[in-house]
């Protein structure tokens, strides 16, 4: 099975937003980056697929040069193969825009399944996926917790909300948007750091003509919508304080 | 005209839907026009659910009926739909931001090629343009965005963004629209099975008091512990953001979010918690949130009433320390 995963890189959790001088983006060169983590769970799913069924695992991710820290990791991991569509405006691109970039370098390789993360910690457009799929002419599901994959039919396990599920069945090709917790992570080894060096990485450009569909005015911090009152001092007085306030100002416990 | 598409499943309105309406009656009183709210199925269902919906104050409610639509599938829904909103043709596509939302949304305006704002949380005047709100980085930052192109624009509204207490009722019940349009069941790829529950919910956090809920602050499994003390101490129930129950720390039915339980207690505590979107819209209505956080910037103290900024493993244990 030829197994596609589209990974976003996105600036890691500890990370403490900048933005930019006209206030519309984050300052990119403050920020450190790690791959999107229901993406990581997307690309260990295709691992997984692939050492039960044999094929291929290519690593899809639209971005600009600095997004190959993550392909490099992800071939490090046990991808075959990478697509880079390159390109300094995809680091804030919309979600049509980083669809049809992904649609078009990828069009062409026929894959039989592509997964990619359910939504992205950066942007969270949750629409690349389905997007994705449209463009490629494709069925798909969304936030799937299990994957069965055999003879050219799919089976998949959708989560719904409150606890429920839903198995899905639909014919192959297709495109799939994983949910964290899947499965398992594994980590790079040194061996696979080392052939991750000379595995391919193919480089594409974005078709002309593409235009994003939203733009973003205005990027600031949140308003604080309640006055939280910070306690300090040791732990021990946070404490007390804490439950004090808690018996006689909350009233919420005994 | 602003669509708003409710959705329903076997006759049983989602109520987040309600929420949207609001939003709808928001935005037509910033630009002027009409209401109308559109309910999709087979069925007689679809019929109750619109008389429901009738009593919102809008210009109609519209049904559109498939027997292709008894179950909901990406391909049905987004073929219905993009034949009832090129009949319609409205300024705006309003959506509750649910988990079937997000699964057909996007295929939907993609295929009109038309813009799609998802998880919005308010709408306001920027000049001449009307911007949506929405969080981005986790909850770090937010935006406000103004969709570009021709209409309509479709916009998602996160789960809670409205109250269902604000919505207008009618003086009457609106008059309601039978729709009709073409959807070839043979064209539905997707094959859908009953849904079911993993595991009977052993409890019912949403009717829980006081909660201790766990986040990736508390590093290991074997610290759960210290956190199951501090529950036992307050009693209270434990819980846990995603990430805990993904690894199998905690069991899924303790998982409060968006894909887990949403709960309203007395008091909600969160230990380690930065507060990701995904979070906080399943414990926002809690009367009294603590934060514990070594992070001062983590967006859970935005939300917070109190807060106390350090190791979490140092003040737990003075916390039960003190409540002795």
């Amino acid at each position: 099975m030829k197994i596609a995963v589209c990974i976003k890189q996105v600036p890691t959790r500890e990370w403490q937003p900048r933005l930019n001088d006209d206030k519309t983006w984050i300052r990119d060169q403050d920020a450190s980056f790690e791959m999107n983590e229901p993406d990581a769970y997307a690309l260990e799913e295709a691992l997984r697929l692939k050492e039960k069924h044999g094929g291929e695992v290519v690593v899809c991710s639209a971005g600009p040069a600095r997004v190959a820290q993550v392909i490099r990791e992800a071939l490090a991991r046990g991808a075959d193969r990478a697509i880079h569509v390159e390109d300094d405006g995809l680091a804030s691109a919309d979600a049509f825009v980083t669809s049809a970039a992904l649609a078009a370098a990828m069009q062409e390789e026929k894959f039989d399944l592509t997964l990619t993360g359910l939504q992205s910690d950066d942007q969270g457009f949750a629409q690349v996926g389905v997007i994705l799929a449209e463009k490629l002419g494709l069925p798909h599901a969304t936030i799937i917790m299990e994957v069965q994959a055999e003879s050219g039919t799919l089976r998949v396990k959708r989560e719904l909300e409150g606890g429920w599920f839903q198995w899905v069945a639909m014919p192959l090709p297709a495109v799939l948007t994983i949910q964290s917790g899947i499965n398992q992570l594994r980590y790079a080894t040194l061996k696979g750091i080392m052939a991750a060096k000379k595995k391919e990485i193919r480089k594409a450009g974005v078709p002309a003509g593409l235009s994003g569909k939203q733009k973003i005015a205005s990027l600031y911090v949140p308003e604080k919508g309640k006055k939280t009152q910070l306690i300090g001092g040791s732990p021990a007085e946070a404490a007390k304080e804490l439950v004090r306030r808690l018996r006689e100002e909350a009233r919420v416990i005994a | 005209m602003i669509l708003v598409i409710a959705e329903q499943s076997s006759g049983k309105l989602n109520r987040t839907s309600w929420e949207t309406i609001v939003g709808a009656q928001q935005l037509a009183g910033m630009i002027g026009g009409d209401i109308a709210v559109l309910v999709a199925g087979a069925g007689a269902s679809v019929g109750a659910v619109a008389s429901e919906l009738a009593a919102a104050q809008v210009k109609e409610v519209v049904t559109v009926e498939s027997p292709a639509l008894e179950s909901y599938t990406p391909d049905g829904f987004t073929a219905a739909l993009q034949d009832a909103i090129t009949q319609l043709a409205p300024t705006h596509v309003l959506l509750p931001h649910t988990y079937q939302t997000r699964d057909f949304a996007p295929k939907l305006a993609a295929r009109l090629d038309r813009a799609l704002l998802t998880d919005v949380t308010g709408i306001k005047s920027a000049g001449a343009d009307t911007a949506f709100t929405r969080p981005m980085f986790q909850g770090k930052l937010t935006a406000d965005v103004v969709p570009q192109g021709p209409a309509p624009h479709f916009v998602t509204f996160q789960i809670g963004a409205y109250r269902v207490d604000q919505v207008v009722k009618g003086a009457a019940a609106a008059p309601l629209r039978a729709l009709s349009v073409t959807v070839d069941a043979s064209a539905i790829r997707e094959k859908p099975e009953p849904p079911f529950q993993q595991a009977k919910q052993a409890v019912d956090l949403s009717q829980a008091e006081r909660i201790v809920s766990v986040g990736r602050g508390i590093k290991e499994q074997a610290n759960i512990a210290i956190a199951q003390k501090l529950a036992e101490a307050l009693g209270a129930e434990i819980a846990a953001s995603r990430p805990i129950c993904d690894a199998g720390w905690l069991p899924m039915e303790r998982q409060v979010g968006s894909s887990g339980q949403t709960v309203a207690p007395k008091l909600y505590l969160a230990l380690g918690i930065s507060g990701a979107i995904q979070h906080l819209v399943g414990m926002k209505g809690s009367s009294t949130v603590v934060a514990i956080n070594k992070d001062p910037d983590a967006p859970i103290f935005e939300i917070a009433d109190y807060g106390i900024v350090g190791d979490l493993f140092e003040i737990v244990p003075a916390i039960i320390e003190a409540v002795k």
